[in-house]
């Protein structure tokens, strides 16, 4: 039956055996080394028999701090690819010089460029940020849950869905060779005639249903379920910013969806939104998406400037300095963030009067931002300041933020940026504050909150080597970079004429060497910590003697985080409490209301996978039948009555009886 | 929901938040149609400007229709979707004028940018460019 070209056609779409890329021995190599590592830890899960705990209580979960322990690992794992993708584009432009073409045809490079910018961005610093907000928020404002306990597992694994679609395109078929944002005509079906842009298409817009409904979910858990007394001046810093960034969110994660779905009909049915004739415009597709993106960045950055104010005030064993103006300057940026995006596309001819607009706008949005560098500051200023991992993290944050920032402030001036746009300076500068911003502050957040999550401490040791790896291997990673681009060196170049460039090159790469062992050693340091956990084990659930309601409860939480509903009297609520002495209550506990598991996310994701697929490959059976599937599944889900549960009262007393001995043989 | 449920709240009650905290008010029979009436009115005369050539100038007939559509997504929200100062604390005021700052700011922006763009890239002749400014 195989002899059938129209059936194959039919079954198949335009996936053929030439699809499968055996002939690159870069990427048959990477095949057999997952196959090999993906064989290995399912026999791990076999051997250890945890196939079972890890559905039931793993990948079913409604649990607001799994999910959040979820997305994190997630992230952790896209690092790894993004970052292995860096380090082939730094090794192929430190080798490719003088007639030398390195060791990437130009397709590929184009390939690893466009899945290192969309990976980092949708796939490693928006599920670490969202991960983080999961965990953390509901802990921080005194709730047992977030709001919509099933719409997080949705949205987690529709993330995860996205992030699968994207690494398909590895194996099967190619990826993207547009750049990470995919501008028109550029990727339009007349030069982008291969599946590469379909798999972005279609991986960006699972993710997104998954990014826009945590984003309503978190709205929602902060602005319904605060603990009593905790006023919208009280909530602490990070919770203020993952509000904004949540609002960002859903704000702008629409715009998105929209631009790629004119995009999407481009490809598909033959429109012309964004084509170069028949009224087509492909400047309205590069208008629409930075109305997204630049917004975009603020929703990664603000939530780090929160993990920095509260890793600040922990440390220095103060109260945060200027929480309002903290906050006011938050409020601010998120507006703002709405009127600065023309600032990415200067040279596209607006004209004097647009480019100055937007370029003012652009250099006020440094202003609440500066002002937030000076609390952290004034905050450090005569504090008792611990050196502990999360706060080296937050001062080279400092340092390297302030540099970025302010190479920003020179591409914001418009004549300025017809010398630099699109070249390596640019690219300095962004890396220069999103590794500096947004990659120290998780950081940061991970060895501050890892205890909470884990019940024990990471190894300091381990990590101040990631740190100073970290640290090092920027400023020899990007400050090359900066020069390069001063020097008029464009960005997305696979191959350079000018010997006299290559010395930067081979800096940056070793640069690059130097994160590597960075990353490597917080590798190191989840083994040993793992290893040395009874000797860092947090027995009191406030290992840093902090400041906020997380490290009120045990670590790690109970399911319930809360036996009973702590009452808020001051910004910095738990050390309110230790310094009035209150005491935890020891009885009178009742039974607690949860949600239960439910497979219906993880079902509903990996059909969306099987939904991309067949778009991506023209499979319209495939497609059909899998959006047919979810819609049953969905409508399914609502006729579950069977979810939720009671904890009862003796288990309750239980738990939080065991603690209270824990805690007494403490002191 | 089960009958036993203790009286306190918890984060999976609130997820079910029609039992409690729910300010909305649903509106009148009164309130319904004077809405229904306006949004008759509303939607009557734009089709009677067009279809009696009332007004000499097209122009000022859409323009007059958009905003007559305008005033009619006003009385919706206010008579059909209860859009009021008080819901939920304000809460549902301040996103509704947040969301309106920032459809005006992308649809504002957006029109202004291409229409700059398109009055400096389109292609010229060379007596265009001769009498530019």
């Amino acid at each position: 039956m195989f002899s059938d070209p129209d059936l194959l056609k039919f079954v198949f779409g335009r996936l053929t055996l030439e699809a499968i890329p055996y002939h690159e021995p870069i990427l048959v190599a990477t095949f057999i080394a997952v196959v090999i590592g993906g064989i290995g830890l399912l026999g791990l899960i076999t051997y250890y028999r945890f196939w079972g705990t890890l559905w039931r209580d793993w990948l079913t979960s409604v649990d607001h701090k799994k999910i959040g322990i979820m997305y994190v690992i997630l992230a952790l794992v896209m690092l790894l690819r993004g970052f292995a993708d860096a380090i082939m584009m730094r090794l192929q432009q430190a080798m490719a010089f003088g007639g030398s073409e390195g060791y990437l045809p130009p397709h590929h490079y184009d390939q690893i460029f466009t899945a290192h910018g969309v990976i980092m961005i949708f796939f490693m610093a928006m599920p670490f940020v969202t991960g983080l907000m999961n965990f953390v928020v509901p802990l921080q404002i005194g709730a047992r849950d977030v709001s919509f306990p099933f719409l997080n597992n949705f949205s987690f694994w529709m993330t995860t869905a996205g992030a699968i679609i994207i690494m398909l395109s590895l194996f099967v078929g190619e990826f993207a060779r547009t750049g990470w944002l995919a501008y028109p005509p550029l990727s339009g079906a007349d030069y982008s005639p291969g599946v590469g842009v379909d798999y972005y298409i279609w991986g960006l817009q699972v993710a997104g249903i998954g990014t826009t409904l945590s984003g309503i979910n978190l709205i929602a858990t902060i602005v319904k379920m605060r603990a009593p007394g905790m006023t919208m001046m009280k909530m602490p810093v990070f919770t203020w910013t993952s509000l904004c960034t949540n609002v960002l969110i859903v704000a702008t994660f629409p715009v998105l969806t929209a631009t790629l779905a004119l995009l999407t009909l481009d490809r598909y049915v033959g429109t012309n939104f964004f084509t170069n004739d028949l009224g087509g415009d492909p400047m309205m597709y590069v208008n629409l998406i930075w109305i997204w993106g630049h917004p975009e960045v603020y929703i990664l950055v603000l939530p780090a400037f929160g993990i920095f104010s509260e890793v600040v005030a922990t440390f220095c064993g103060k109260r945060l300095f200027g929480y309002a103006s903290m906050v006011y300057a938050t409020v601010v940026i998120t507006i703002l963030s709405y009127i600065v995006w023309l600032h990415h596309f200067f040279t596209m001819g607006s004209g004097a009067s647009v480019n100055a607009f937007f370029g003012i706008t652009t250099m006020i949005i440094s202003i609440p931002t500066g002002a937030k560098m000076f609390n952290w500051l004034f905050t450090m200023y005569r504090g008792r300041i611990r050196y502990e991992v999360p706060m080296l993290w937050t001062v080279g944050f400092m340092v390297t933020f302030v540099i970025g920032g302010m190479t920003g402030v020179l591409l914001a001036v418009p004549p300025a940026d017809f010398v630099l746009h699109n070249s390596l300076f640019l690219i300095a500068h962004f890396h220069n504050v999103i590794i500096g911003g947004v990659v120290f502050g998780l950081m940061a957040g991970v060895v501050y909150w890892f205890p909470k999550a884990s019940g024990f401490r990471l190894d300091p040791f381990w990590g101040k080597m990631s740190f100073w790896f970290w640290l090092t291997g920027f400023y020899f990673a990007f400050m090359p970079l900066y020069v390069l681009g001063l020097m008029g060196v464009t960005r997305r170049v696979s191959q350079f004429e000018d010997p006299s460039l290559q010395i930067w090159f081979l800096i940056a790469a070793f640069g690059a060497f130097l994160i590597a062992l960075g990353i490597l050693s917080m590798l190191v340091q989840l083994v040993v910590s793992f290893i040395r956990r009874e000797e860092l084990r947090d027995t009191t659930g406030d290992p840093w003697d902090a400041r906020t309601l997380e490290w009120s409860t045990s670590s790690p939480p109970p399911d319930y985080n809360f036996a009973f509903t702590p009452v808020v009297h001051d910004q910095d609520s738990w050390w309110d409490m230790k310094k009035r002495g209150a005491s935890r209550p020891l009885s009178g506990f009742k039974p607690i209301h949860m949600p239960r598991n439910t497979g219906t996310g993880v079902i509903l994701g990996a059909i969306s996978v099987a939904f991309a697929f067949g778009m991506i490959w023209y499979m319209w059976w495939l497609a059909g039948l899998s959006f047919l599937a979810m819609v049953a599944i969905a409508i399914g889900h609502t006729f579950n009555y069977d979810r939720d549960f009671y904890i009862p009262a003796d288990v309750v007393t239980e738990t939080e009886g065991k603690r209270t001995e824990l805690l007494a043989s403490e002191v | 929901m089960s009958t036993h449920a203790p009286s306190h709240e918890d984060a999976f009650e609130a997820h079910h938040g029609h039992s409690h905290g729910h300010e909305a008010g649903h509106g009148t029979f009164k309130s319904y149609v004077t809405g229904f009436v306006l949004s008759v009115i509303l939607t009557a005369i734009p089709f009677w400007l067009v279809m009696a050539d009332v007004l000499e100038s097209p122009v000022l007939t859409a323009v007059i229709i958009m905003a007559l559509g305008a005033i009619q997504i006003v009385v919706h929200m206010i008579f059909f979707l209860h859009m009021n100062t008080r819901s939920e604390g304000g809460w549902t005021m301040m996103a509704l004028i947040f969301t309106i700052v920032l459809v005006a700011i992308a649809l504002s922006g957006s029109l202004w940018v291409m229409h700059h763009l398109d009055e400096n890239m389109m292609p010229m002749s060379p007596e265009m460019m001769k009498n530019m400014p």
